[in-house]
């Protein structure tokens, strides 16, 4: 029995379609549809806002200023997303290989900090990394040795630790959001490389390939799917971040969405807030149709 | 499995290689040396947070007799319970009519469902802000229906994860089993009952796990939906954090972090740490 004509059985179509379609229209089509209108929109007064279909708002966006921060939040986005990418494979290869009783704990451990509340995470990070944190004792631990090592073979020991600066700068925007995303990455790639052939694997090593050229040549292009997936899971998320931004960045660590906060918290500009929401939504769009693009040329070809 | 295993290490076991286990216990130790710090110093009898200065529980108690933040714990696990029931029902019901039928502009319906997943959070929480307020929702009714309106946001962005997994299960329903029930007599909604939701069920319980956890982590939406007196935990753990760091967020935190793991516990006993693992 293949799928269904809607007309075949009305009354049960409506019941299992009625419901969902009446939600997403009432919930999530209309306030779209008004944030969508309103960025064709001016401000007209302390409450009140005219849609006079001005395009103002989008042309406002293009300015320096914005560009900048949206080209910055992709830069910041490509950058967690590839540090996930790097971090996170050799972990999906090694639950993939795991042993059966290993295996769904493996996961599970990943799993586990993804249901943790993601501003719980954040501020244990900033624990971690704060001016007395741990991170930073632990530099200083490294760095005193390193210098202990240089005075036992008769050199000149390092000048004094100074504790650096671990929170509110970019760096900690992009270590806080890997910290968070990070399992986003592995799942895909876990998903992936567990419908591996391993006999290619084998083949290859057994051809005289070594471990880091099978990895490379065959098991990479193998698993393409899923880096691709877990790339977006990881590229869109991050790239509309603001809780991780908005806590451990400072001023100049702002992206895209915390702008789009102050326009409607703080600079209530609600029009301008509405065109930055599309254009973000719009990104995504165009992120996803290169995805699906990518996806559809070896099918044709 | 030994650490050190006498047995020599086959090409494919790349987990027993030893470099790929330090890389493995160091991203371990990554995710989970903050969650733990964090649980350690809530214990910590000092205002600053980074020095132990010994034992105590004060923080806990305090966590504890501190109504407004009680009241945002208890508004997040009823909107979580609320969005978590309806999300079930509207998520199933979703994936049951992809699945089974053949309909005009299916492409466009399915795509608009599962248009919540892509949306970033941020611009959700603007839309609702400005839809909750073009409606002039009231934000000072009696509890629990001044959580309405954050509990509507929730389920918005919750069900379209549980009709991805609940479509995902179905994929493997023998079809002929429908058949077979509508032989033997069953009708639409026995059939319904008794045949396609014992199917569904690993699903449901994955997506009723995932909704759950999805709306009570979410802050930016409710950021934006909630009324000034209506605050859930991450908001007002948010607050706390912006305005006054205590220790009695670590307290608070680690709460909520013993619930998360008791969740998972739950769910693991129900459904065996296996289907957890192949459901996500």
């Amino acid at each position: 029995m293949a799928e269904q004509d809607w007309k075949a059985n009305k009354r049960v179509f409506a019941a299992v379609s009625l419901p969902t379609l009446l939600w997403t229209i009432a919930f999530f089509v209309v306030p779209m549809a008004i944030v969508w209108f309103y960025s064709f929109g001016e401000n007209a007064g302390l409450n009140e806002i005219h849609i006079s279909g001005t395009l103002d708002n989008y042309k406002r966006a293009t300015e320096y200023l914005y560009l900048g921060i949206f080209g910055k939040s992709f830069a910041v986005a490509a950058l967690v997303t590839l540090t996930c990418l790097i971090v996170g494979f050799p972990v999906a290869m090694a639950i993939t290989f795991a042993s059966e009783k290993w295996r769904p704990w493996l996961l599970l451990g990943i799993m586990l900090p993804f249901w943790t509340n993601l501003l719980v995470r954040t501020y244990a990070l900033m624990i971690l990394l704060g001016q007395q944190g741990y991170a930073n004792k632990g530099l200083g631990m490294l760095w005193g040795g390193a210098s202990w090592t240089k005075t036992l073979i008769g050199l000149q020991p390092l000048p004094t630790w100074e504790p650096v600066q671990l929170l509110f700068n970019n760096f900690a925007v992009v270590f806080g959001l890997v910290y968070v995303h990070l399992p986003f990455m592995v799942l895909p790639l876990y998903a992936a490389l567990d419908r591996l052939d391993r006999s290619l694997i084998e083949a290859s090593l057994d051809l005289g390939a070594g471990h880091f050229r099978t990895i490379l040549r065959i098991v990479v292009p193998l698993a393409a799917p899923g880096i691709v997936a877990g790339v977006m899971i990881t590229l869109i998320p991050a790239l509309g971040a603001y809780l991780t931004p908005d806590l451990m960045g400072g001023t100049d660590s702002q992206m895209i969405a915390n702008v789009i906060e102050r326009q409607f918290k703080k600079a209530n500009d609600w029009p301008f807030g509405s065109a930055l929401s599309f254009l973000l939504i719009y990104a995504m769009f165009i992120l996803i149709a290169l995805q699906s693009l990518r996806r559809k040329v070896p099918e044709a070809g | 499995m030994a650490f050190f295993s006498r047995t020599p290490i086959a090409p494919l076991e790349y987990s027993r290689t030893l470099w790929m286990r330090l890389w493995v216990g160091a991203v371990m130790a990554f995710l989970y040396a903050p969650l733990v710090v964090l649980m350690i110093f809530s214990f910590n009898d000092s205002k600053r947070n980074v020095v132990w200065r010994g034992f105590t529980l004060k923080y806990y108690d305090k966590a504890l007799h501190d109504d407004a933040l009680i009241e945002a714990l208890v508004n997040s696990l009823t909107i979580a319970a609320l969005a978590t029931i309806v999300s079930l029902i509207l998520g199933a019901v979703a994936a049951v009519m992809l699945w089974r039928f053949r309909f005009p502009f299916k492409g466009a319906v399915d795509g608009t469902i599962s248009l919540p997943i892509i949306v970033p959070e941020i611009c959700m929480g603007v839309a609702f802000l400005m839809f909750f307020a073009k409606l002039q929702w009231s934000t000072d009714l009696i509890w629990p229906l001044n959580l309405s309106a954050i509990t509507i946001a929730h389920i918005t962005f919750c069900f379209p994860f549980v009709t991805m997994v609940v479509r995902s299960r179905l994929a493997s329903f023998n079809r002929e089993q429908e058949e077979a029930a509508k032989d033997l007599g069953a009708g639409e909604w026995q059939m319904f009952r008794d045949v396609l939701i014992p199917h569904m069920r690993p699903a449901l319980v994955a997506g009723a796990l995932l909704s759950f956890t999805l709306s009570l982590d979410d802050f930016v939406i409710t950021y934006f939906t909630s009324g000034p007196d209506t605050v859930t935990f991450p908001v007002k753990v948010y607050s706390m954090l912006r305005f006054s760091v205590t220790p009695e967020v670590n307290a608070a935190s680690t709460i909520l972090i013993i619930l998360t793991v008791a969740l998972t516990a739950i769910a693991l006993k129900l459904q065996g740490l296996k289907a957890i693992a192949e459901t996500h």
